[in-house]
């Protein structure tokens, strides 16, 4: 009998043991106090905001430091306007394109597709439909209507400014507009050399 | 009398034979009916297929064909608009809303003054094609007939599991049926005979207590155990800290494997902070919207045996409560719930990582620490992130130097003082305290 009852102590302090290994909670830690930090943090839960939530959106009217509002409105309206009036301010260098190619492959390629023909590997998978080709006539988009889409988004499209500095949202720009070119069968324009890109907000 | 295409339907035939036998007034009823669904097809001679594939690539950003989305739903337009209205609205609806047309206005009213854009690029053919392919019958939902199928399935595996289970307990009762009956027989012999079963045993010295009177057993042994103890000790105070395999539940089932690996998006896209900032940054809904405005359910395909497709669409509903996006009228609500998320990766305070220094300038996948990713459906932390992990891949990872022109004169100087040709991050200065601890 007394075997047993070793046995069962030995049982229980294993099970103790291992019990504390639950993978949904986090481990102890030695000294917490050296481990958490005193500051808030991002994503923190602290009792001055409200809900307790550090994640908040920017108090209205403020302006985020490095940004600039937008002037076109989200609507028809605005749209036209942009696709009428807004130009890219930075330069075609190969820099801005070979970044725009980058930003490109990550954002837009997974539905409109690496050549920009509107068919992305999430189209081709019928998860999202009804990407149009860049080269769409009824659409006939420029640099400003591609840059105010991307802002704002536009119908099933959701807006990108929050993934892209406006800076990389005009190189995208560059680049689609060249994907555009090579879809019409045109040749690719030629890159400005030694051009410093203005300051984008 | 009109032509009559016939599909080898049950219900067909079964109505055609119903009116055949009885009524000839039924039949004048049901042909009408018949008629109608078939007519479109027959008249248009359009092609539903290529209808499709215009449909997804021109139509499907806004309109659906059953349901409503930023668009109408197309089912059943031939019976709300006449054949001319929808070419000349398709072509350009903003010249036909400036022409004054009454039935044109309304609708770019009723959608909050949402223009569609012109396709000058279809023409009559094209847009019947369309028609054809929007026209078709809803068919049926596939989930109600799979999932008789399945149950029949699961209860014929049952009923199988059931009988074998049942025979074999069947089968051991029987052999301990036999088995105590022969034991009693046997007995029975046993004492007719006179045998007798049960010996008293001796009474020995037990077994402890030769152990105990064994001097060099009891060291060896004590030896032992406190070696095991020691390793049992070292290796529990070790671990303390260290969350490796941590897999919290999150407030949203969010599947990495289905994103990540089976539709391949990058990680930047929706980590797109990663490539600029300290934190990878949890994404904000918006960033999940972008999708999921228009993907409201999974597909049957993306359901695993473990994950139903009704938990998935349910977790996709989760989002949009979230959000407060309501997909019946395709707008946001304004009743936000934000989420919840329990983060997994947690350095100590006092270690600083920054995830831009990793992912832009070193150009390291983002699997190498976070492991596969792509194939986890409930993520958890893969490395142990401890200060030994993090000095031993610096010291074996060599620093990106092509195309850099910021490394172009450190590497050249730091490579005659090493006497290497490439440059690990440990020789770059990536071991020093200050780096990670200030």
């Amino acid at each position: 009998m007394k075997r047993y009852t070793s046995l069962i102590y030995v049982l229980i302090l294993s099970f103790i043991m291992t019990s504390c290994f639950d993978k949904s909670k986090p481990n102890f830690q030695y000294f917490p106090d050296m481990y958490e930090p005193i500051s808030y943090e991002t994503y923190g839960e602290y009792d001055i905001f409200p809900n307790g939530q550090q994640a908040l959106v920017p108090v209205e009217q403020s302006i985020s430091r490095g940004w600039l509002p937008y002037d076109y409105e989200d609507s028809a309206e605005g749209y036209d306007l942009a696709k009428a009036d807004l130009t890219n301010p930075l330069p075609y260098t190969e820099e801005n394109y070979n970044k725009g190619r980058e930003m490109y492959d990550i954002y837009c390629a997974t539905c409109h597709g690496g050549n920009g023909n509107g068919k992305g590997y999430l189209v081709e998978r019928e998860k999202i439909l009804g990407v149009p080709s860049y080269d769409d006539i009824g659409r006939a988009i420029t640099e400003g209507s591609v840059y105010h889409v991307m802002y704002h988004g536009i119908n099933t499209m959701g807006s990108y400014a929050s993934q892209m500095s406006n800076e990389e949202l005009w190189q995208v720009t560059h680049y689609v507009m060249t994907l555009k070119d090579l879809l019409e069968e045109k040749e690719q324009k030629e890159f400005v050399k030694d051009v410093e890109n203005p300051e984008v907000r | 009398m009109k032509k009559v295409l016939f599909r080898p339907s049950k219900l067909k035939i079964f109505l055609l034979l119903f009116s055949l036998l009885f009524l000839t007034n039924v039949y004048a009823q049901d042909e009408p009916d018949l008629d109608d669904t078939e007519e479109i097809e027959e008249v248009s001679g359009a092609d539903p297929q290529k209808g499709k594939e215009l449909f997804n690539s021109l139509c499907a950003a806004c309109h659906k064909p059953y349901k409503k989305a930023v668009g109408p739903a197309l089912h059943g337009i031939t019976e709300r608009r006449d054949l001319d209205w929808i070419y000349a609205w398709t072509k350009n609806s903003k010249e036909l809303i400036d022409s004054g047309d009454s039935e044109a206005i309304e609708i770019y009213e009723e959608y909050n003054r949402q223009a569609m854009p012109a396709f000058p690029q279809l023409s009559n053919e094209d847009i019947d094609d369309i028609i054809a392919y929007v026209e078709q019958p809803k068919p049926e939902p596939k989930t109600a007939k799979k999932d008789d199928s399945s149950e029949v399935a699961a209860t014929g595996d049952g009923v199988s599991t059931e009988v074998i289970l049942g025979i074999l307990a069947f089968v051991f009762l029987m052999l301990l049926v036999i088995l105590v009956l022969v034991n009693k027989t046997l007995r029975r012999f046993a004492e007719a005979n006179n045998v007798e079963i049960y010996k008293k045993k001796e009474k020995s010295k037990p077994i402890w207590v030769a152990f105990a009177e064994n001097q060099f057993l009891v060291l060896v042994s004590v030896v032992i155990v406190l070696l095991m103890v020691a390793y049992g000790g070292y290796g529990y105070l070790m671990q303390v800290g260290i969350d490796q395999g941590y897999e919290p539940i999150q407030p949203i089932h969010y599947s990495h494997k289905i994103h990540a690996g089976e539709n391949e998006i990058e990680c930047k896209y929706c980590h797109s902070s990663a490539r600029k900032s300290k934190h990878s940054g949890i994404p904000s809904l918006n960033v999940c919207m972008n999708c999921h405005k228009q993907i409201a359910e999974v597909s049957e395909e993306t359901a695993t045996e473990e994950y139903s497709k009704e938990f998935y669409d349910n977790e996709i509903q989760k989002l949009y409560d979230a959000t407060g996006w309501d997909p019946e009228t395709q707008s946001y609500t304004g009743e936000t719930k934000p989420v919840k998320w329990v983060r997994i990766h947690n350095l100590p305070d006092f270690a600083y990582f920054n995830h831009a220094q990793h992912v832009t300038v070193g150009q390291i996948e983002c699997q190498t620490c976070h492991g596969p990713v792509e194939e986890m459906e409930i993520l958890y932390q893969y490395s142990s992130l401890t200060m030994g992990w993090c000095i031993n891949c610096h010291r074996e990872t060599d620093v990106k130097m092509e195309d850099n022109p910021y490394y172009e004169k450190i590497h050249e100087e730091l490579s005659k003082k090493y006497g290497v040709d490439k440059l690990t991050a440990a020789e770059m200065g990536g071991l020093e305290c200050g780096k990670c601890h200030y």
